[in-house]
């Protein structure tokens, strides 16, 4: 009989690394996407090699769950949760939308995903702590990337600089919602790294690290940005609680479909 | 009870096989560095640096870790079979592979031989980390040496290429594409 893999593994740091997992399983999942869509040839692959490495880093966090958390073997977890079993953010969940979008997209999140690694480089662990310090190496190519195209299209043409903006509007408040609290962050609040500091600085401190980082590189790329108004960007908040925006069930229909033929089958 | 173990430390400028091994690892150690990288056929996982660890037990069962180059490294799998195929044929009575990040690789893993091959089959080696820089030196990337004529007059034009381990570069003085094996 087939069974959902309903309970998260237990204890904060499960859930913390899960979440994670999620937001770049389905990340990667829409950067996937992209393949054989870009709009030139080198673009289709860098978004299909981004798309690569973070189902990677999913699996990477899933087992490292199964192994030392008790969660259910990576293929379950990853494509046999229902929706409201999936911890990701709803900026994650957005179609592709066009180019500019995904790209202002790309760029938001993999400097918040440089972010948390960083961090969690600093955990106790010594298996995470060198899984942290393997994958900041391979994110520094996706922000590399992000920032080279941001930076050219919004000092490109009147056009690209536009087109890039209104895109940054649109991904704003989705991106905040990256940084929505969770249940559990209190505790990881306290731990601390082999250096005497806590690890995990929490959600709104990660959301402070990420925005001045974000509105800085914007400022040097030219970008008059009007902090007011985008203070008063409402996050989009729900997606660690289980609550999602309309687009992740459907992704998890088209997903999950081969998997769920044969959800015990060997790959 | 684990009686002979050997763990890959330093990259020698030779290949990667670790010195001062008993015969019977050593044996093991050759038979791997046989074993090709699926995607750079020319180079063996050994000289790739992917073998971190191989262990013979005292009722002879091998154990071998390997560690991705690429977290979604998508011959991983491959590579576990191939491993496990050559060591039985080699006359090991049991083989395990364990996959793990516990020593996670850099491309500072890959052998000088192994640099070598790379640069014979095309693909420029991956340039060596400066002293101090933390993660993968991507200022380096912008002028990758050509592996065709040794110009430093190049310029990247994708960070990412056909693998996940390789970039795309263009040569001025050559006025062709090249490939670049990723410093990570």
């Amino acid at each position: 009989m087939m069974t959902n893999s309903n309970d998260f593994p237990t204890g904060p740091l499960a859930r913390y690394l899960l979440q994670i997992a999620d937001d770049q399983l389905i990340m990667g999942h829409r950067n996937s996407e992209w393949t054989g869509l870009g709009p030139i040839l080198e673009e289709d692959i860098a978004f299909s090699s981004v798309a690569q490495d973070q189902v990677g880093h999913a699996l990477a966090f899933y087992e490292f769950l199964q192994k030392e958390c008790g969660a259910d073997d990576p293929d379950q977890t990853a494509f046999n949760r229902p929706e409201n079993r999936m911890l990701c953010n709803g900026l994650v969940e957005q179609p592709i939308g066009d180019y500019a979008f995904s790209l202002a997209r790309h760029w938001c999140y993999d400097h918040a995903i440089r972010l948390r690694y960083e961090s969690l480089s600093g955990i106790p662990n010594p298996v995470l702590q060198s899984l942290a310090v393997k994958l900041q190496g391979e994110v520094k190519y996706h922000t590399f990337h992000a920032d080279t195209w941001m930076k050219s299209l919004l000092q490109g043409s009147e056009e690209s600089r536009l087109r890039m903006i209104s895109a940054i509007k649109e991904v704003w408040p989705l991106a905040l919602g990256m940084f929505e609290s969770w249940v559990g962050e209190d505790d990881l609040l306290n731990e601390m790294g082999p250096n005497g500091h806590p690890w995990y600085p929490g959600e709104a401190a990660l959301r402070l690290q990420w925005q001045e980082h974000a509105l800085q590189s914007l400022q040097g790329w030219g970008v008059d940005v009007d902090q007011g108004a985008l203070s008063k960007l409402e996050p989009v908040l729900g997606g660690r609680q289980g609550f999602h925006t309309e687009h992740l069930a459907p992704l998890l229909d088209e997903m999950t479909a081969v998997f769920r033929l044969d959800p015990q089958a060997e790959w | 009870m684990i009686i002979e173990s050997a763990s890959l430390q330093e990259p020698n400028l030779k290949g990667n096989i670790p010195d001062g091994l008993t015969p019977d690892l050593l044996r093991y150690w050759e038979v791997l560095d046989q074993v090709p990288d699926p995607e750079i056929p020319v180079i063996s996982v050994v000289d790739l640096g992917i073998v971190t660890r191989v262990t013979v037990a005292d009722n002879g069962a091998v154990q071998v870790i390997l560690t991705p180059t690429f977290a979604g490294c998508p011959a991983l799998k491959w590579m576990e079979k191939t491993v496990r195929e050559a060591l039985l044929e080699a006359g090991a009575p049991e083989v395990d592979v364990q996959t793990t990040f516990e020593n996670p690789w850099t491309s500072e893993r890959i052998s000088e031989a192994g640099r070598e091959k790379i640069r014979n089959f095309g693909l420029a080696p991956p340039p060596r980390r400066r002293p101090g820089c933390v993660g993968p030196d991507l200022e380096a990337l912008a002028h990758a040496v050509c592996p065709r004529c040794g110009s430093e007059n190049t310029s990247m034009k994708s960070p990412f290429g056909p693998t996940l381990c390789r970039s795309l570069h263009y040569c001025f003085d050559c006025l062709e594409a090249f490939e670049q094996f990723k410093p990570l």
